[in-house]
């Protein structure tokens, strides 16, 4: 099958860098969790409660809605910091990426280790800037906050077009569709990764990390 | 497969839907409170929580809407909308947004109705709560207390964009098919605001004047009445008023099936056939909600939160109203009435109704005045001076009326006649413009308006830093540098020499002396 794939681009002063990114990540994975299931005899299951909350950024003029799960927004905010951290000290001008990728796992014999086949990627490209004044600090929170808007209704309108999406699993093959480590809500697998473009902004340089959910472990 | 749809599945796909349209309105309502929403997630099904989302249920709100649809369902051409509008407290009204939920009459005949379609009406609101935090009147729900607050109306029907002025925008929050039309979910709203920013509410008074068109005549006289709701109201009235919710609520399905569809009778929902639309008659409703009056009185959410205020719990509501009547009876006395709807008690609310229309006199124009002391527009008809003579003890007073001489006698400064309403107008416009402006010359006929220095507060009225930095910038010239003035005591000096040195002559011994100290 294809993987869709998805773009959003986003400039930002460095410490609005991780509020933007979960704002962005929240969102999508808001779309992309359910409750969890509980699956009954005959086939049937039930899905539990997701419950939201709003979210007021500190930096930029704005609030978005994430689900209530405090180990999803845990996994995010580590995976973020690690990509903010990245930008820092990667110096060069300031310019990364950070990607939530949707994947499905496919069994393989042994001694084939199990793929994952990625159904959906969203990668988001920052471009830190730096500013010189309160002022334009000010300017820089309602543009952003502004900005974040028109990504939300992207995201918004994404979701919206009803395209593939995994078949819902039996329980037997829950784990290879869902993440279903987590207590209170159920997301589909996901894995975050980042790439920090460096000074030249040509090449795609070091930093390549796998962290939450890789699955490859044998 | 059978094209049709089969009867059980029109009921599912019937109620799946009143709920949808009874759910978006929770969550469009909830969006605009003026505060932050959490609810928890939960691991077991409840039962009770449709579409797997946890929205709370505000009973007044799912009221009105169950009494707008009228047993009804959004179809083409009658459409649920959910109408937010900003109320000033001097008694204006704006419409922000319409949300709209319509459908239309394209069918998707093969779409599962009690899985794929109750799915996507999740990820539909789950989309509606991501885009309600992100059109503007967002930002300005979040700010709402003294100066506005926000209020919403449902009604049923055709969709009555006109109230949103010029250049509207609309955002799509999604579509759903199912098997008798197409769900579609999306928002006008005004982009007026844009201009605005949330600031302007926050220091200035009330924006009348900006927005000309809100001034028109509502254009649907017959449609259903605005409605001045709290939904904070004590426990006991809404258990008398209003039917809660668990009584009438239908259980929604949380059961699905992985099999094919031929075992899908094992998971059926269950479901207590219910009352649609409890009559409002019934409930002892207040009596201003049934009639047809057109003044607006839209429902009210009441937040004082950002104020320090009141914590929104139901169970602290009973001082909760109070203190907000007491709260908004001190912001503007004559609109106090407005927002005294803390409880639907009728007697309290008809009276609300029947001032609200007349509210608007001459005083809510002398409060904007003294207000606005310290915002100088050019072509203001106020000379600042003036006004800042009249209620303050300034230091220096004594070198401001060359000043105010020559500003009073300035055409540009002090125009005849113009309304009062104006000046709110162009000073909040010029303020738009302006603020960035660091240095003013006070030579020019123009005044320079919204000055403002850095690190200066504005809140010691009514003289800010900025006034004082304009009108003393010209101080008068020192006598001894005029030369107009040397000319003339040159002749007076010339002649009154000898006497000078007559009486100098005399006091040489003492001179003499004062020399001989010095060394």
């Amino acid at each position: 099958m294809n993987c869709r794939s998805e773009v959003l681009e986003v400039s930002v002063e460095g410490r609005q860098i991780e509020e933007a990114m979960l704002a962005v990540l929240h969102t999508i994975l808001l779309h992309r969790s359910t409750g969890k299931f509980h699956y009954k005899k005959e086939g049937t299951y039930s899905i539990g409660t997701v419950g939201t909350q709003d979210v007021d950024c500190d930096f930029i003029d704005f609030t978005y809605v994430r689900v209530s799960s405090e180990e999803l927004d845990r996994a995010l905010r580590k995976a973020v910091g690690e990509f903010k951290d990245a930008l820092r000290n990667s110096g060069g001008d300031g310019m990364g990426q950070i990607s939530l990728e949707f994947y499905q796992k496919k069994k393989s014999r042994w001694p084939f280790s199990d793929e994952c086949i990625p159904w959906e990627v969203w990668t988001i490209r920052v471009n830190v800037v730096s500013l010189a004044n309160e002022q334009e600090r000010q300017i820089c929170r309602e543009k952003v906050g502004e900005k974040l808007c028109e990504k939300v209704i992207n995201i918004v309108e994404v979701m919206n077009r009803h395209e593939y999406l995994p078949k819902m699993p039996t329980q037997s093959e829950v784990d290879n569709v869902f993440d279903t480590g987590l207590k209170d809500v159920q997301p589909y697998l996901y894995k975050i990764s980042y790439q920090i473009t460096d000074s030249l902004g040509t090449s795609v340089t070091t930093t390549m990390r796998r962290l939450i959910k890789d699955t490859l472990a044998l | 497969m059978d094209t049709d749809l089969s009867s059980q599945d029109r009921k599912d796909l019937d109620k799946f839907i009143k709920f949808f349209a009874l759910k978006t309105v929770q969550v469009i309502v909830q969006a605009r409170l003026g505060e932050k929403i959490c609810t928890r997630s939960s691991s077991s099904p409840t039962g009770s929580d449709w579409f797997n989302l946890a929205i709370k249920d505000i009973p007044e709100v799912t009221h009105e809407a169950k009494k707008a649809l009228a047993g009804q369902l959004p179809a083409v051409g009658r459409s649920m909308c959910v109408e937010i509008s900003l109320k000033t407290s001097e008694g204006d009204s704006m419409e922000l947004e319409i949300w709209c939920l319509e459908m239309n009459e394209k069918c998707d005949k093969e779409i599962k109705v009690s899985y794929t379609v109750y799915n996507r009406l999740s990820l539909l609101l789950k989309s509606l709560l991501a885009i309600t935090r992100v059109t503007p009147a967002y930002r300005l729900s979040r700010k709402q207390g003294h100066e506005y607050v926000i209020l919403y109306r449902i009604y049923f029907g055709e969709v009555q964009l006109s109230g949103l002025g010029e250049g509207f925008q609309t955002v799509r929050v999604g579509t759903v098919g199912t098997p008798v039309g197409t769900i579609t979910l999306s928002c006008a709203y005004r982009i007026n605001l844009a201009f605005m920013s949330t600031r302007q509410f926050e220091r200035t008074p009330p924006i009348m004047g900006i927005i000309i068109d809100h001034f028109v005549d509502r254009p649907y006289p017959s449609s259903s009445p605005m409605h001045p709701c709290n939904y904070r109201t004590t426990a006991e009235d809404n258990a008398a008023v209003y039917p809660s919710v668990e009584d009438s609520q239908e259980v929604c399905t949380t059961s699905f099936s992985t099999s094919p569809p031929s075992q899908l009778s094992s998971s059926r929902l269950s479901y207590q056939p219910a009352a649609l639309g409890v009559g409002s008659a019934d409930m002892g409703y207040p009596v201003v909600f049934a009639g047809g009056l057109n003044a607006a009185h839209p429902h009210q959410l009441i937040v004082p939160g950002k104020e320090g205020g009141v914590p929104l719990v139901p169970s602290q509501s009973p001082h909760a109203t109070q203190a907000d009547q007491e709260r908004m009876a001190m912001c503007t006395p004559l609109d106090g009435a407005h927002y005294s709807a803390a409880t639907p008690s009728s007697s309290e609310d008809t009276e609300t109704v029947s001032n609200s229309s007349e509210a608007k006199s001459g005083s809510p124009h002398d409060i904007l005045e003294t207000i606005f002391v310290r915002k100088v527009g050019a072509f203001v008809n106020k000379p600042i001076n003036q006004v800042t003579m009249a209620n303050l003890d300034i230091p220096f007073a004594m070198f401001a009326p060359k000043n105010i001489e020559l500003e009073d006698n300035d055409p540009m400064v002090n125009p005849p006649d113009s309304p009062e309403t104006e000046s709110p107008l162009l000073g909040s416009l010029h303020s738009e413009g302006s603020s960035g402006n660091s240095t003013g010359n006070t030579h020019d006929d123009f005044v320079m308006v919204d000055f403002k220095p850095a690190f200066s507060k504005d809140d010691i009225l009514p003289m800010d830093l900025g006034t004082f930095y304009r009108e003393f910038q010209n101080p008068p010239q020192l006598s001894s540098l005029s030369i107009d003035i040397g000319a003339q005591s040159m002749a007076e000096d010339l002649d009154s020499l000898p006497e000078k040195l007559a009486v100098h002559e005399k006091n040489v011994k003492e001179f003499d002396a004062f020399v001989e100290t010095l060394q």
